[in-house]
């Protein structure tokens, strides 16, 4: 199935959960911040919220700036 | 500096100095900078992850958080509900509820779109954010968002990364006389004089990122902006001269050996 990944097609098997997403991506979820269909996931929520066909996952962190 | 501490939104600062993470020649050289600058307020930016970079270097390893307090920007933004969004995602990394807030309104001088800026500080400020908008020197516009909640208001000295220094010293001036927040000048600051300048004029802090960073040598340029902003907040505190159009001698009249000149026409 297809999801939307940081603005990019992105292919998984089927639904996942948060966590697992961010496990099989190889991402520490310490160190950013989820957002599930334009709404920011709490941490505490990432083993609960399910990833379906069609989502929207932005993964963010952060990088320099002024 | 500690008997004179920036407070904002009830925390303690030990510097007046808040400094980007942008645009260093390598992270270490920024750490290095940081620790010169002596500041306890750092900017950071927020974007994607890069899913194709397995680098596991992250920004956040090379800021001494003991020291340092992080302060996520939503640089970027163009629009209240990215502000917004990018906000409530910073804040879900979970190191605090600070935002320095960005809308920008035109991309070759970065200057802010005041409009949305107002309505994303409301918004942020209701959800109990501390915001902190970098805004224009425009004492209208600070007193606005000042009411709608910012716990600092943050005027460009001059367009980020421009070097230009304060650009309009009277207006930074009438902002600090009018507001009940902090004010912290943000942008524009080129050297250590800029840096002094703002600080001379009553502010409470400057924030910079380029300055030190695209500097030829950045550890060095911290140095001298961490003088220059302590300089300067000094040099307001003593209480300046005044400037006043014609001379007033330093040395007394009395007692020289010289002779008056003819028609005692010699200045007193």
């Amino acid at each position: 199935m297809t999801i939307r990944l940081n603005g990019e097609p992105y292919e998984i098997a089927g639904p996942v959960t948060i966590s697992a997403l961010l496990a099989a991506l190889n991402i520490d979820p310490r160190i950013v911040a989820v957002e599930h269909n334009i709404v920011v996931v709490k941490r505490q929520q990432y083993d609960a919220t399910v990833v379906r066909e069609g989502d929207e996952i932005e993964i963010v962190r952060f990088v320099g700036g002024g | 500096m500690t008997s004179d501490p920036l407070v904002i939104a009830g925390r303690t600062f030990r510097s007046r100095l808040v400094v980007g993470t942008g645009k260093y020649p390598s992270n270490a050289v920024m750490a290095d900078a940081h620790r010169a600058s002596g500041t306890d307020m750092v900017t950071v930016a927020v974007r994607r992850v890069n899913l194709h970079d397995k680098s596991k270097e992250s920004l956040i390893d090379y800021i001494d958080r003991e020291q340092i307090f992080i302060l996520p920007n939503t640089a970027g933004c163009y629009t209240a509900e990215d502000a917004i969004r990018t906000a409530r995602l910073a804040r879900e990394v979970g190191l605090s509820n600070w935002v320095k807030l960005e809308v920008i309104g035109d991309e070759r001088t970065l200057f802010p779109d005041n409009v949305a800026l107002l309505e994303a500080t409301r918004v942020l400020a209701n959800e109990g954010f501390v915001v902190l908008p970098y805004t224009s020197d425009d004492p209208v516009i600070c007193l606005k968002l000042e009411d709608a909640g910012a716990a600092a208001v943050m005027p460009l000295g001059a367009p980020i990364g421009s070097g230009l220094g304060i650009q309009n010293p009277n207006n930074i001036r009438i902002i600090k006389d009018q507001s009940r927040v902090p004010v912290i000048v943000d942008a524009g600051v080129g050297t250590a004089s800029d840096a002094a300048i703002a600080m001379e004029l009553g502010v409470d802090g400057v924030l910079m990122n380029t300055a030190i960073a695209l500097a030829e040598d950045p550890v060095v340029m911290a140095s001298a902006m961490k003088l220059a902003v302590e300089a300067g907040r000094l040099a307001y505190r003593a209480g300046r001269i005044p400037k006043r159009p014609h001379a007033s001698a330093s040395s007394p009249m009395d007692g020289r050996i010289a002779a008056a000149a003819a028609g005692g026409r010699a200045g007193a």
